[in-house]
């Protein structure tokens, strides 16, 4: 296998994108990757586009090759491939992109996400993000995302006895990320009663536990590490790749408030870059609800199972601490346009190796992991990538 | 939903029919034609389910999908049935009396309505058990 590194990235401002179309904000994401490694479409060798469900939110399917098209690739028939695997379709596709280069099958590969959700109403949405899970077996009996995940809050609760402001302090941290990034579509900071305080939604989940519906596409672009100095002088190496799945249901788990997918998608990334989890610098976990954070950081083995809740009030996850989780805001505050997220969590720690992350760089930064994760944990990506 | 896609599930709706693998033992609810464990080797069977179990979590749900809506607030949760497999349902109770660790038995219910016009659901959910 031949050693993959990220040349370029892109990345729209996440958010209520109204005056934009899914057409715009993936050729604006692409635009700016494609800037970023000086590189001309002409160079493009394939294309993988995590998207989760552009055929609900805006009633277009064959995204690879609409996407491929409004990008100007059309002329080089260049093969495109959309990759889904519910909010872990980025991840995915990244990983795809990976493997395409380490291989040796193509050479200058583009992973690309992308999501338009607020096209249609709420109803509509939380219907569709239902799909995630088993539609038959859980949306079926009135259940929701929220719901779901608040059913792995109450069995964590239970047995480990976290409090109402340890699980808070994952949105005010994330909040005060994102606040000092640019493209986040939340930059003001909250307090703890603004999460304590906000609607209920499934207990205990408050709105502010939740992550937002968001438009918005991220790029980045991959080549084969011996070839990576063409284009740029910060090449990040890709160190591990990792993917893993688990039942769709949430009811089938072995444990409810444990995302085995996550646990092995993690031990595999640790193994294939010879690493554990001190020499990661930071890292970007999927936190689509407060309590989302709270397992991975235990799943991923940052701290021991029971323990997240204090190690987040305490300060160890946040900037300066001595693990900071969500630089970019997490889902939470930056935005979760579902089908994007996985790759940028890729674009985000891609800046922290560059050291380029503004407000939030973490100092010194060598390598970083992303983790990305479909569903209720039915589909987990994990990649560890590190400056060269 | 269409009216097929329903009627497809019909048995294990109403009646809370799985299956379970004769070779292993193990139970299905939802029913599975595979058996994770014995695989090629597992002999399915149906098996009907007597509709007894236990709260593994739950949850109150205050936001609903539209057809959902008009139920706010209700519990969600995650029964463990007594043969061993855990199944999402709703329980019907009062929600501030909800608990981790309750015993529920099944009951057979509206779950939902397809708009004004549309089919309307039967299924089962679960009552507490005094
Ligand atoms: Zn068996």
């Amino acid at each position: 296998m031949r050693d993959v590194a990220v040349i370029g990235i892109g990345c729209t401002k996440f958010g209520e994108k109204w005056e934009s179309s899914f057409r715009d904000i993936f050729v604006e994401a692409g635009a700016l990757a494609l800037a970023d490694a000086g590189l001309s479409g002409e160079q493009i060798d394939a294309m993988y586009v995590g998207n989760m469900s552009a055929g609900r939110f805006i009633g277009q399917e064959h995204i690879g090759a609409l996407i491929a098209d409004y990008a100007g690739m059309t002329g080089k028939h260049i093969p495109s491939t959309r990759v889904e695997a519910a909010c872990a379709s980025g991840g995915l596709a990244f990983r795809q992109a990976v493997i395409a280069v380490a291989s040796g099958m193509e050479d200058i590969v583009v992973a690309a996400g992308v999501e338009k959700m607020t096209d249609v109403g709420s109803d509509e949405s939380t219907d569709t993000l239902t799909g995630a899970a088993d539609r038959e077996w859980e949306g079926f009996m009135g259940a929701t995302f929220p719901g779901l995940y608040a059913m792995i809050a109450n069995d964590y609760i239970h047995k480990y006895g976290m409090t109402r402001e340890q699980l808070a302090q994952v949105a005010v941290k994330n909040h005060y990320n994102g606040a000092r990034n640019p493209i986040a579509q939340f930059q003001s900071e909250i307090s703890l009663d603004t999460v304590t305080k906000s609607t209920m939604v499934a207990e205990p989940l408050r709105l502010f536990d939740c992550s937002p519906v968001t438009d918005g596409a991220a790029a980045v672009i991959v080549a084969p590490l011996e070839r990576a100095k063409e284009f740029t002088d910060t090449p990040i190496k890709v160190l591990a790749t990792a993917q893993a799945s688990d039942t769709i249901a949430l009811h089938d788990r072995r444990d409810i408030s444990t995302l085995d997918a996550t646990v092995a998608a993690g031990q595999r990334a640790f193994k294939m870059a010879h690493l554990t989890t001190k020499d990661i610098d930071m890292v970007e976990v999927h936190d689509c609800f407060s309590i989302a954070e709270i397992c991975a950081i235990e799943d991923l083995g940052f701290c021991k199972k029971g323990t997240a809740g204090k190690f987040t009030a305490d300060g160890e996850t946040a900037l300066g601490g001595k693990i900071p989780v969500n630089t970019s805001g997490g889902l939470k505050a930056c935005g979760h346009p579902v089908g994007a997220t996985g790759i940028k969590q890729v674009c985000e720690i891609v800046q922290q190796l560059r050291g380029t992350a503004g407000k939030r760089q973490v100092d010194g930064a060598k390598i970083g992991m992303t983790h990305n994760v479909g569903g209720t944990g039915a589909t987990v990506a994990v990649h560890i990538l590190g400056r060269v | 939903m269409t009216v097929a896609r329903f009627w497809r599930h019909l048995p294990q709706r109403y009646n809370m029919v799985g299956t379970k693998c004769e070779t292993c033992g193990r139970h299905f609810f939802p029913p599975r034609t595979f058996c994770p464990d014995c695989r090629r080797a597992g002999k399915i069977v149906e098996h009907k389910f007597k509709g007894e179990g236990t709260v593994v979590t739950f949850t109150v749900i205050h936001t609903a999908a539209e057809q959902y809506s008009m139920l706010t607030p209700y519990v969600l949760a995650i029964v463990k049935l007594e043969e061993g497999p855990q199944i999402t349902t709703q329980i019907v109770m009062d929600p501030a009396k909800a608990k981790i660790g309750m015993k529920v038995k099944s009951v057979f219910r509206k779950i939902a309505t397809d708009g004004e016009s549309g089919i309307i659901h039967y299924g089962t959910k679960f009552v507490p058990v005094e």
